[in-house]
């Protein structure tokens, strides 16, 4: 008999952590694109990745994997990745842009639609939140990650870059 | 899948090969600036795009192994030159910085221009990473055009640099545009629109982007065509002997 909701499983896997930035739970990420539940309690969970070269992608799904059999009511687990939706930074959520914040990271602008340098130019300072900043690099030490500097607090800062 | 035919089927595994190839080697040639870049964000700016094309490399294999090809890692470390259906343009040594980056531009733009168009394909599984990649090229073909804009009109030895790349780069870069043998079956059956159209589209836009900055388009040119056929020049097998090495030794090799 089903005994577990999909909103039991998002609540598991917001115990789950992005691996390369751990304030972040993977649902608040928004990778997590599907949750399905039936009546043996056999779970489906759906993951997209935010992009096709990261390498944590295999990491996370052996980290849902992992999570949801601590649960012994559960039935079979299974995760797969696909594209079937496309992530973009605006599935990231209100928690989720807090979290990123507290690791240094400014969180990416809203639905920026095209792409010019401009989107990237005066993004707020996670130290201090000015906007009198400047985009050093769209390229930083992992894909989503972009390179700037405050001019008003003197402070290198990476930014979680714009992704639609 | 819903494919009508075996001919469709065959079709998109050409599209496939030549584009998954043309990913991988490119990727490989990026990453060759790893340590290497003129400044710091230049580095990192191809390791990244190099990250990105082999993930991408990844998931188009991937779709080519659904369509019963072998698994990405046989296929893409177990294959010798005459194998590959890249493009000419992705195996040239990565040169100078000015070579790479002119490459960076011509490519990506076709890229760029070629995920878009497969937005709608009809084979769906396509278009559904073509959507994903087509946001993330975006950044790749920023970068190229910032750079090429900034030194196509910097002083005279960057424009005289520029202008000799570009001399350099196409004839290469029509080959990327090499029509295969199923065009009209892709097109037909709403897989892809095809290279013509797609190099009509793209020679447009970098023709703009370039004139505007005062770079003169070289005319009268052969493309260097023959890749898309496996047959290629006597940079290919180094880089895969390269590439491979790891591989070679123990295919189990793990991080």
């Amino acid at each position: 008999m089903k005994s577990v909701t999909s909103d039991d499983i998002r609540n598991f896997l917001k115990e789950v952590k992005d691996p390369e930035i751990p304030p972040i739970s993977i649902v608040d990420l928004g990778i997590v694109t599907g949750i399905q539940v039936d009546d043996e309690n056999n779970v489906d969970v759906t993951l997209t990745p935010t992009f096709a070269g990261c390498p944590a992608l295999k990491i996370m799904e052996d980290m849902v994997k992992e999570r949801l059999e601590k649960e012994s009511n559960l039935g079979e687990i299974t995760v797969k990745t696909t594209f079937e939706t496309t992530w973009t930074t605006d599935l990231i959520t209100e928690e989720g842009r807090k979290a990123l914040l507290t690791h240094g990271l400014a969180p990416p602008k809203q639905n920026p639609g095209y792409l010019e340098l401009d989107v990237l130019s005066d993004t707020p300072c996670p130290y201090c939140d000015s906007r009198n900043t400047e985009l050093k690099s769209p390229f930083g030490p992992t894909l989503c990650r972009s390179l700037h500097y405050c001019n008003n607090c003197k402070q290198a800062f990476e930014g979680f870059k714009p992704v639609g | 899948m819903d494919f009508f035919n075996e001919a469709h089927v065959e079709a998109a595994k050409d599209l496939l090969y030549k584009m998954a190839d043309d990913q991988l080697i490119i990727g490989h040639r990026n990453s060759e600036w790893t340590g290497l870049g003129p400044i710091l964000e230049e580095d990192i700016a191809f390791s990244s795009m190099a990250q990105d094309k082999l993930g991408q490399s990844e998931h188009l294999y991937n779709l080519l192994h659904e369509l019963g090809e072998a698994d990405a890692d046989t296929v893409a470390f177990t294959r010798n030159a005459n194998q590959f259906h890249s493009c000419h343009f992705v195996e040239y040594p990565i040169g100078e910085y000015d070579f790479s980056l002119m490459r960076h531009f011509l490519f990506d733009m076709a890229e760029a221009i070629r995920f878009e168009m497969l937005v709608n394909s009809s084979y769906e599984n396509l278009a559904m990473i073509a959507r994903k990649f087509k946001g993330e090229i975006k950044y790749h073909t920023m970068h190229a055009n910032t750079w090429v804009k900034q030194l196509a009109q910097g002083n005279e030895e960057s424009k005289a640099r520029m202008q000799s790349a570009l001399n350099e780069c196409w004839p290469l870069a029509l080959g990327i545009f090499e029509p295969g043998k199923h065009e009209d079956v892709l097109k037909e059956a709403g897989i892809f629109e095809g290279e013509e159209a797609l190099q009509a589209q793209w020679l447009q836009e970098v023709t703009k982007l370039l004139t505007d900055c005062g770079l003169v388009i070289p005319e009268n040119v052969t493309p260097s065509y023959g890749g898309r056929k496996c047959e290629h020049t006597d940079h290919l097998q180094p880089l895969l002997d390269e590439m491979t090495e790891v591989y070679a030794i123990d295919p189990s090799a793990d991080w």
